[in-house]
């Protein structure tokens, strides 16, 4: 088993955090993880992203070939839509729908959300709203981690325990609301492959 | 082992710990600054003793690690490529003067300039000093690289550079940790004379150093790094350095029916490289920056047999790094097409954040050559006030290396430019900076020199600044008179008083000094949480 993902957001939505979770994941069920980050220049309310790939066989490169991901996993529409280039055939979108406007020329939103839902197998998450729901605004980027979930061919537990590690050091009532948030996501994308 | 999912950076900083390091210096800079920041936060670390600091400059750091090889610890500095360029002097000399403990140089290359203004490889530099140095190809090996680096420092008394470069700096994989040596104790060398570089003895040390590359050669050839894979088609041989090996498994996989050298030491293992061009007849690279091996085996004039095709020849780009895909096209392996990309997506550039100081100083300035006609010039520096080059502000003319802002403006001025005017950080001013004023100062240069005080090394994150708030003392103590050194507060409300300022300052006919002093906005949010933090736990 192999697994290719693009997260992709904007610099401060906690993109790495939510990397953190998927690589802590998959290793603690004995996958071979590699990840890589962008730093320095393009934080500064830039475009971030990661490649993140998992496998139980060995890999070599961190970076995931264009055409070949199972998933685009976005912090941020119109961002989900720079990484389509990376898509298998196959491959998910799944992307928060609250844009992050810090530019003066941003696309209408509607027309990338239909673009978005054009691909086969796309998955648009209010991320804010279930994250309020889950208890703290800044919980969006686990949202989205449930939600992607049923593409990231792990189960729950180790996920879970990704969760745990990542914000290991963190009080008991952060941990809590990362994991509902958690929840919150993977209920909203089940519901959204039963009725798209 | 335990294993853990480690940055490359992370993995090499933990590989030092683990291999007796007793100090470690740095100056901040992309891709290289996970490395000493790791070890800032490590307990480990702390509980040890470990020396360990943020310094002035990359040669401060460099010269501070060779003195504490000189007490027998192991030391390592760490910078990013151009970082190397600062502390070349301090490289090229260490390698004459020989180490006491271990002494490493870990150097990060960006190749495709992600945060950098050039992709120099830092291989180059091993020509200079003929020093050895290993390349790691994955994060395992960062994590291997300082024990091997130290005692092969160690055995022949030289220092020993460990070439990284961004995506092996910034990619996680899952690393298998050992356990931690003794650390040297102090010991001084036995030689007393062997640090001193007067021509005498400076030419004995050359001699020395000319003597041992024998044995250093020897070393790469049987270095743990450098493996050597046979195939049965000769047709061509293959040859990857660092984590380029990496893209050439992802792409011809774990049996591949051609030869393949990997390197990850240097010198360059000459009779690896001997064995592969006289059975094969044609040879291809893949290294990260330079064609730095492809141009040794090209010789002059290049040699016909075997074909050796690279960067220089086409066959890879000749810039930028290296990906699986310009592997699988050099090859001519077939992979999944490009998918179409979407035309929705608008660009996003890097900019200052909402409420950066540095924009309101940008705007200030603006105001002040607009009002001189449009004829003022603004020579900036290396730090976040550059993304000021961009819309909307397009305040500055110029970004060249760290401190050249002030010593251009000084030459411009001569050159008949007025207001010129240079543009700095606090981190960046105390890194290369003071200097430059000095000049200024004892050339009565009309230059208005606006340092911008945000009192944290921004760009990379928030590291200390040298600085640490002194910089109207700093300026004083360089003979600035005190009447031309203003300090203002770059508010949104203050502007036209900032600006009236940098008026009278750009009128004035000598050098002066202004610091916009307020805090970096990411600093001060993580300060003001760390401080609710904290009275929350009281």
């Amino acid at each position: 088993m192999i697994r290719n993902i693009i997260l992709a957001g904007v610099g401060g939505q906690g993109l790495l955090a939510l990397a953190a979770v998927i690589g802590e994941a998959a290793m603690s069920v004995g996958m071979n993880v590699l990840q890589a980050e962008v730093h320095g220049m393009a934080q500064r309310g830039g475009v971030v992203q990661s490649h993140l790939r998992y496998a139980t066989e060995p890999i070599h490169s961190a970076l995931v070939n264009e055409g070949t991901a199972h998933l685009v996993l976005s912090l941020e529409p119109m961002e989900a839509l720079r990484y389509v280039p990376f898509l298998a055939p196959e491959g998910a979108i799944v992307t928060n729908t609250a844009a992050f406007k810090n530019i003066p020329d941003y696309p209408d939103e509607e027309a990338i959300a239909r673009e978005v839902k054009a691909h086969t197998q796309a998955r648009l998450i209010d991320a804010p709203t279930l994250a309020k729901q889950a208890g703290a605004i800044q919980a969006a980027n686990m949202v989205m981690l449930g939600a992607g979930s049923p593409f990231l061919g792990m189960d729950q537990e180790a996920l879970i325990h990704g969760i745990r590690a990542a914000f290991a050091g963190k009080s008991e009532a952060v941990i809590e609301t990362n994991l509902r948030a958690f929840q919150l996501g993977l209920a909203a994308s089940e519901r959204l492959a039963m009725h798209p | 082992m335990p294993t853990r999912l480690l940055l490359g950076n992370e993995a090499l900083a933990q590989g030092a710990l683990d291999a007796g390091l007793s100090g470690a210096y740095a100056y901040p800079g992309t891709p290289s600054t996970e490395i000493t920041a790791y070890l800032l936060r490590s307990s480990e670390a702390a509980a040890q003793e470990i020396a360990c600091a943020w310094t002035a400059n990359e040669k401060t750091a460099l010269e501070a690690a060779l003195g504490l090889s000189y007490t027998g610890k192991r030391a390592m500095a760490t910078m990013k490529h151009v970082g190397l360029n600062v502390a070349a002097d301090a490289f090229v000399n260490s390698a004459l003067t020989g180490v006491q403990g271990g002494l490493i140089i870990n150097v990060a290359d960006d190749p495709s300039m992600h945060s950098s203004q050039n992709e120099q490889d830092s291989r180059v530099y091993l020509e200079l000093a003929m020093m050895p140095c290993l390349e790691p190809a994955d994060q395992q090996e960062a994590y291997q690289a300082p024990a091997i680096a130290f005692a092969l420092s160690e055995k022949f008394k030289i220092p020993v550079m460990i070439r990284s470069t961004t995506r092996l700096s910034h990619s996680r994989a899952t690393v298998e940790v050992g356990k931690a040596i003794e650390r040297n104790t102090f010991s001084l060398p036995e030689d007393s004379k062997r640090f001193i570089l007067l021509p005498a003895l400076a030419r004995k040390a050359y001699q020395k150093l000319l003597d041992l590359q024998p044995a250093l050669l020897r070393e790469a050839e049987a270095s743990p790094f450098t493996q050597y894979f046979e195939g049965s088609d000769h047709s061509l041989g293959l040859i990857a350095c660092g984590v380029a090996y990496h893209y050439l498994r992802e792409i011809v996989g774990e049996n591949c029916e051609h030869p393949v050298l990997k390197i990850g030491q240097y010198p360059m293992p000459e009779a690896l490289i001997e064995q592969m061009m006289s059975s094969c007849t044609q040879i291809m690279l893949f290294e990260e920056g330079f064609p730095y091996v492809e141009s040794k085996l090209r010789g002059f004039p290049a040699r016909t047999s075997p074909s050796i095709l690279g960067r220089r020849t086409g066959h890879l780009p000749r810039t930028g790094e290296l990906s699986p895909r310009i592997v699988a096209n050099a090859l001519g392996t077939e992979i999944p097409e490009i998918p179409k990309a979407s035309t929705t997506p608008a660009p996003r550039p890097p900019a200052l954040c909402p409420g950066c100081p540095h924009a309101d100083t940008c705007k200030a300035l603006n105001a002040v050559i607009k009002a001189s006609g449009g004829d003022g010039r603004v020579f900036s520096d290396i730090g976040c006030y550059t993304l000021a080059a961009l819309p909307p502000y397009n305040t500055v003319d110029t970004c060249v290396e760290m401190g050249a802002s002030i010593t251009m403006a000084k030459g411009a001025s001569a050159g008949g430019l007025h207001p010129a005017i240079a543009l700095i950080g606090d981190s960046t001013f105390t890194h290369s900076g003071m200097t430059g004023l000095l000049d200024c100062i004892n050339e009565n240069a009309n230059v208005t020199l606006v340092i911008v005080d945000n009192l944290t090394v921004a760009m990379t994150g928030g590291q200390d600044s040298s600085a640490r708030n002194r910089l109207g003392e700093i300026c004083k103590g360089l003979g600035m008179d005190p009447a031309h050194i203003r300090v203002i507060e770059p508010l949104p409300n203050k502007h036209e008083e900032n600006v009236a300022v940098m008026q009278e300052e750009v009128a004035f006919p000598g050098p002066s000094v202004i610091i916009a002093e307020r805090e970096c906005i990411q600093t001060a949010r993580r300060n003001a949480r760390a401080r609710t933090q904290a009275g929350g736990a009281s």
